[in-house]
């Protein structure tokens, strides 16, 4: 909004700066060093990296989405400013501010302006979030945007075939499910490099969240929900995987660790912890793999346990949910 | 009134409000440090640590839970706490006594033992005769969920140790547990655990936990002693020479 004086002598009028073009030289100014700062400087640095495809992304996104909002902060700031220094009553001027009339052409400008850096984003972060296959976030048991690759029920290194990943967290720690690999399950974390990995995320308590920081997946895991989250590894190396959902006293002790390796190394690792479970005997002794996890259903006792009735504690059972009260 | 009796008025309440801050900081921070911590010394680069976990405590205010005791290697008496020390980088011996009855794991991966020397469990199982019914049997796996095998877990995420704790067969689970802790081999059924592992090369706190929904009567067995120092939560201290 502007002022305009209600009466000024020519002279005063020749003496007064133009202040919108002041303020918009140098609004550029500081707004193009940002910018640039931002993108060659800063860009690089941001969380969580390139470890992945969607991180990458992500990497992007917080970047542009930065050198959009830099220099709306830098104007709003710079306005502020300025008007303290330039337009601050002097020592002994005791007279009203001007008065404050409207603007038609300031206020089409702010209207427009808005509108344009939010139609921006929205068609931005629309296009970011469709581009990458739901930019490593969990999208629900039936995901709208997927990753192209190839479904099959086995896996082998230099193909283009998605890995199948089940995610499963329960206070407090997180395990994993390779159903490609006979549904062999490890509290390691291991994915191949430059391949499509699809994470089933779930629970089998209460709700947590599957963050895979470096990886730019984040996707919380339900009970008895499939949560699936997509993503492709570019770069070896080791990563954290965190509970990112409030989930009981020791959730801050509830994350452990991932590695990305080479296509080869990871078959090796997979095959092999898949034929330690089958010789120890535990493959076999792990429920048939299925995209929820439900505790409450364990085949190989042949009952559907937390259905029994008269089930009042432990005792080779599961404690209820109503033993003996239910919060 | 004046400001005299204003600012009076303000400084008791500060201190009124300080006190309780200062006392709900003592009651709880202290009350948890309170928790004695059971301390092991190598001995020829070997440490032994025995643990037992029980149906119930002989704690004042929560004497139904769950929980875990450590013996004191100077006494040999068993404590009750969940903290312990042992060395860096040192073989940890561990005897660990089951005298709660079973319950199922709800994943079922934890009946693989992990992480400990060749990954397996020495394991027997005596009744409350003192019968030893299975007797020092090598396993990798105690499966949770076939018959009534498993009581606890003894875990340590950050190393991945996994141990499944046997518990005394159905019968004598149903029937004849221990009732009064810290328990006892005599007159109880239990079963008998050792196993060993290195402890990390540095120092640092381990937190360890049971992996089994113990919790008896809060939801679904979470919450309660699953999740209480004391209980069936606990803290190794490794200690760096």
């Amino acid at each position: 909004m502007t002022t305009e004086p209600a009466s000024s002598s020519p002279a005063e009028a020749r003496a007064e700066p133009r202040h919108g073009w002041r303020l918009f030289g140098i609004w550029l100014v500081l707004s193009l060093a940002a910018d640039l700062l931002i993108w060659f400087a800063w860009k690089p640095h941001l969380p969580p990296g390139t470890m992945s495809d969607a991180a990458r992304h992500q990497q992007f996104d917080i970047a542009v989405m930065a050198i959009s909002g830099a220099p709306v902060v830098i104007f709003v700031l710079l306005y502020f400013i300025y008007s303290i220094v330039v337009w601050r009553a002097r020592p002994g001027d005791d007279s009203d501010g001007e008065p404050i009339y409207g603007h038609t052409r300031v206020q089409a400008i702010w209207i427009v302006g808005t509108t344009v850096i939010v139609l921006w984003l929205f068609v931005f972060g629309t296009v970011e979030l469709v581009g990458p296959a739901g930019a490593g976030a969990g999208e629900g048991p039936s995901p709208i945007w997927k990753l192209a690759g190839a479904q099959s029920s086995t896996w082998t290194p230099g193909g283009k075939t998605m890995l199948d990943v089940q995610v499963i967290g329960q206070q407090w720690t997180w395990t994993y499910r390779y159903p490609q690999f006979g549904g062999m399950e490890s509290s390691e974390l291991m994915l191949p490099v430059d391949t499509p990995v699809t994470f089933h995320v779930t629970s089998l308590d209460v709700i947590h969240s599957f963050w895979a920081y470096q990886l730019g997946v984040k996707a919380d895991a339900n009970p008895q929900v499939d949560n699936v989250a997509y993503a492709t590894a570019k770069a070896l190396g080791g990563f954290t995987v965190r509970c990112n959902e409030l989930c009981g006293i020791w959730h801050g002790a509830m994350f452990n660790y991932g590695h990305v390796v080479s296509p080869t190394a990871f078959k090796t690792w997979a095959s092999g912890v898949q034929a330690k479970e089958k010789a120890d005997g535990v493959l076999a002794d792990l429920p048939p793999y299925a995209l929820t996890y439900d505790p409450t259903v364990v085949p190989q006792m042949g009952a559907n346990l937390i259905k029994i009735d008269g089930i009042t504690g432990a005792a080779g059972y599961y404690y209820p949910p109503s033993d003996p009260v239910t919060p | 009134m004046s400001v005299t009796a204003r600012a009076v008025s303000l400084l008791a309440a500060f201190v009124v409000v300080a006190g309780l801050v200062i006392f709900v900081a003592i009651y709880f921070i202290g009350g948890a440090s309170a928790m004695p911590t059971v301390h092991y010394t190598a001995s020829g680069g070997q440490v032994n640590v025995a643990l037992q976990e029980d149906p119930q405590n002989d704690s004042a205010s929560k004497p139904d839970w769950v929980s875990y005791y450590v013996q004191d290697p100077a006494t040999q008496k068993w404590v009750h706490t969940t903290l312990f020390s042992v060395p860096a980088n040192t073989r940890v011996n561990v005897t660990l006594y089951g005298y709660d009855g079973c319950t199922p794991l709800r994943n079922n991966y934890f009946s693989e033992v992990q992480g400990t020397i060749g990954n397996t469990v020495n394991l027997s199982q005596f009744d409350q005769h003192g019968k030893e019914y299975v007797t020092d049997k090598t396993t990798p796996v105690i499966n949770a969920w076939s018959d009534c095998n498993v009581g606890h877990t003894f875990a340590i995420p950050g190393l991945n140790l996994y141990v499944p704790v046997a518990s005394p067969n159905a019968s004598l689970s149903a029937n004849n547990l221990c009732s009064d802790s810290p328990c006892t081999p005599s007159g109880n059924p239990y079963a008998k655990e050792t196993f060993s592992f290195m402890s990390p090369s540095h120092g640092g706190i381990f937190r360890w936990q049971c992996l089994v929904p113990c919790g008896g009567g809060f939801l679904d067995g979470n919450s309660g002693p699953m999740q209480t120092l004391g209980y069936m939560m606990g803290e190794m201290d490794v200690v760096s020479s």
